[in-house]
């Protein structure tokens, strides 16, 4: 497929049960692929944002909005172009560290990547980073020298840089009211 | 006023003007039904043999009429029996709101008896679903549930009701239907609904201007007139845009009625088993314009030959059909009548007697070897030479279907009832039953093959019961014809499981439902089968006939999926 690549969607959705199953399922349902998809309530308790990341080209890229728009629950859908935007994920390891020497080497590890230890325990730390991929691989390789016991992911999170917000009367929405797209 | 959400339900249908609903009762349901007993003068029910027949019909009255259709169902298998009915509204997108109700809220989740949940099964095949777990919500649900359902692009949606909700007592102020979309839940959703879910989107004058000019730079322009001409009753509009550009017409199946067959410039159906000067035309021309049609594997079986030599103009009223099956070049979002009415303001006159010279040097009817016992052509031909001109006609799934497209001509919306999408076989003794009760002075016939009838044929007690005279037609070759004919073209003749030698006798079935049953063989026979038929159905008795054709018959010219549209497999 031509120009598949990692894309960033911001969905704002009623906080009602069931919004997140019809969500996913759309996607499921049409054969897009979620990579992450990480949700939770906002600002407004009546409102959850969903931040979903999925491998498509362009042209599924807008059928993906196209649809999601089209759902009954979902208040805004918005593309966030990768250079103006904040992409974050947390994630816990819990790595072996049998001597004081790995234990020492770990700690250093997670202070370089600004990382934190969160629990000790005798034999085993636990970690957490925040970051995007990149960030977070390199650690995750570096601990796997000291055996990863289990590791979880919150899923990405991001928001637009600057002024700009998902509802901002921005050429995107303004042309979703008369149909035209410019994603 | 305080009243029971049984009694909150039924007022709030008839806010909706709703005065016919279809259903099956059972346990959970009981207390909307015993409210219904009161109502029996302002709402009639009409009690199917099966919930599908009853989901069927509903549709085949939201179809027919341009309203909602109204569906009742209890919990669990009840609810389950619906879906097939569910998904054919909205792949056809029909304005059905189909209502059931569930075990009381404390059994929700503990397997309780015919417990289901019904909102997630039908979740991918609807508009939207609801979960009515407290009276106050109901009426708010309700008023959205319709509007979202006849809205922008219509089609199904689902209101599940726990049973205490249906006994407990709450508020309800009559209001209007003119007012629902602006208070509660729904104010609010008109406030942010940007896409067709809900609001008629503004077409965009850019995109209509654009599209003048494209048809000014055009020689051989092409028109597709798809279901949405339909659903958006827009059949005056397209003929005259037609008119105006002079372009050939083809239609979809779900297209039948969006102009009539009989138009001078209609091509007939395109597709896998469009018409020989409908496929050639798409290959022939250089600016295709579809209105409300979703480019469907069956219609752009190679979607990157698609009208290849052509610029491709898509006019839709969802714009997430845009770009789906087939790239275009050019849209316009937009309902069909307004659109093309935007567009008859701004379009001239052009005449392009040479292309049109070209397309209609090819047949856009297939002529079958009349031969064979009754030839299918000769069957419909007579069918519509003898019934009313303004017939509705329900077809099922199958040979038979592409039969009565390539051989009736369907003049306005409503009058073609067929499962497109889907392509339920078992739609079309529903969809009569529907039909009949929203449209009672008009004749309704149901034509259909052994296979499909045998499926939902117990509805002929349905149709009894109510004194509704459909009129049904089986094309009886004896066999699965379609799966038949891949088998043959496809499959190197290994027939199986596609030969259905066996009973029952229709027409002992008609007469032990206390309808009339024919068995012809030659036209003359159907002749007289259809006038008995026509005098029965004005004293309210319906009529089986059992027409016996070959069982050899093929659907021609048939074009394989996936290949192009002019490589034809068989002519």
């Amino acid at each position: 497929m031509d120009n598949v690549k990692l894309r960033t969607l911001s969905v704002l959705v009623d906080n009602e049960s069931g919004v997140l199953s019809q969500i996913s399922r759309l996607f499921s349902r049409k054969g897009f692929n979620v990579e992450s998809l990480a949700v939770g309530v906002t600002e407004n308790p009546a409102v959850s944002r969903m931040t979903i990341e999925v491998l498509a080209n362009d042209n599924h890229t807008n059928l993906i909005c196209n649809q999601l728009n089209k759902m009954v629950p979902v208040h805004s859908v918005k593309l966030l172009e990768p250079s103006h935007s904040i992409r974050r994920e947390l994630v816990l390891y819990k790595v072996r560290a049998k001597t004081s020497e790995d234990k020492n080497q770990i700690i250093q590890i997670a202070n370089i990547f600004r990382g934190a230890i969160i629990d000790v325990s005798r034999e085993i730390l636990t970690i957490s980073i925040i970051g995007e991929e990149k960030k977070t691989d390199a650690v995750q390789e570096l601990l796997a020298d000291f055996g990863i016991v289990e590791m979880v992911r919150t899923g990405m999170v991001a928001l637009e840089r600057g002024k700009y917000t998902i509802d901002e009367d921005t050429k995107v929405k303004g042309e979703f009211n008369y149909g035209k797209n410019v994603l | 006023m305080e009243m029971t959400g049984a009694k909150i339900l039924l007022e709030c249908l008839l806010e909706q003007g709703v005065d016919t609903v279809f259903g099956y009762p059972g346990g959970t349901i009981l207390n909307v039904y015993d409210e219904l007993y009161h109502y029996q003068d302002k709402i009639t029910h009409i009690l199917t043999a099966h919930e599908q027949g009853a989901a069927h019909a509903a549709d085949g009255y939201a179809r027919s009429t341009g309203k909602v259709g109204v569906c009742f169902a209890t919990s669990g298998p009840g609810a389950c029996n619906l879906t097939t009915g569910i998904a054919t509204a909205y792949m056809d997108s029909s304005p059905v709101v189909f209502i059931s109700c569930n075990v009381p809220q404390a059994l929700i989740g503990k397997d309780a008896f015919q417990e289901v949940d019904i909102t997630g099964i039908t979740m991918p095949i609807t508009k939207c679903t609801y979960l009515i777990r407290d009276v106050n919500d109901l009426a708010d649900s309700v008023r959205e549930a319709f509007a979202l359902a006849r809205s922008g692009r219509p089609g199904p949606v689902m209101i599940d009701i726990v049973k205490d909700v249906t006994a407990a007592k709450g508020e309800f102020e009559y209001l209007p239907k003119e007012k629902h979309a602006t208070s509660g839940r729904l104010a609010a959703l008109m406030e942010r609904a940007r896409t067709s879910a809900l609001k008629m989107p503004e077409p965009d004058q850019g995109d209509i201007n654009k599209l003048v000019d494209m048809i000014a730079e055009s020689q051989k322009p092409m028109l597709i007139c798809g279901g949405g001409v339909v659903r958006g009753r827009a059949h005056e509009e397209f003929r005259e845009f037609a008119r105006r550009i002079d372009a050939p017409v083809a239609i979809t199946l779900m297209g039948g009625g969006g102009i009539s067959g009989t138009d001078p410039l209609a091509t007939g159906m395109i597709g896998m088993h469009g018409s020989k000067a409908s496929n050639m035309a798409c290959d022939g021309c250089d600016l295709l314009i579809a209105v409300g049609c979703r480019f469907s594997d069956r219609v752009a079986l190679k979607p990157d030959t698609f009208a290849r030599n052509a610029k491709i103009v898509h006019i839709d009223i969802d714009r997430a059909e845009i770009n789906k099956n087939v790239m275009t070049d050019h849209h316009i979002i937009g309902d069909a009548k307004q659109v093309l009415e935007l567009l008859n303001r701004k379009v001239p006159k052009y005449e392009h007697p040479e292309w049109k010279k070209y397309v209609f040097s090819f047949p856009t009817e297939t002529q079958y070897d009349d031969s064979h016992v009754m030839s299918p052509k000769q069957i419909l031909s007579t069918v519509s030479r003898l019934c009313p001109e303004d017939t509705i006609v329900s077809t099922d799934v199958g040979q038979h279907q592409m039969w009565a497209i390539q051989h009736f001509h369907f003049d306005y919306p409503g009058q073609l009832l067929t499962s497109g999408g889907f392509g339920t076989m078992g739609f079309g003794l529903g969809a009569a039953i529907g039909a009949k009760m929203g449209n009672p002075d008009k004749c309704v016939i149901h034509i259909t093959g052994d296979g499909s009838f045998r499926m939902n044929c117990n509805e002929l007690s349905t149709e009894e019961f109510y004194k509704l005279p459909i009129i049904t037609f089986v094309m009886n070759n004896r066999r699965l014809g379609m799966v038949r004919q891949w088998q043959e073209l496809v499959y190197d003749k290994r027939f199986f499981q596609t030969t259905t030698e066996r009973g029952p006798s229709f027409t002992k079935l008609a007469e032990a439902n206390g309808l009339q049953g024919f068995r012809v063989q030659t036209v003359e026979e159907l002749e007289e089968a259809i006038q008995a038929a026509l005098e029965a159905a004005e004293n309210g008795q319906g009529t089986v006939i059992d027409c016996d054709i070959f069982e050899g018959e093929l659907v021609r010219p048939m074009v394989s999926g996936g290949k192009h549209i002019t490589e034809f497999l068989v002519n």
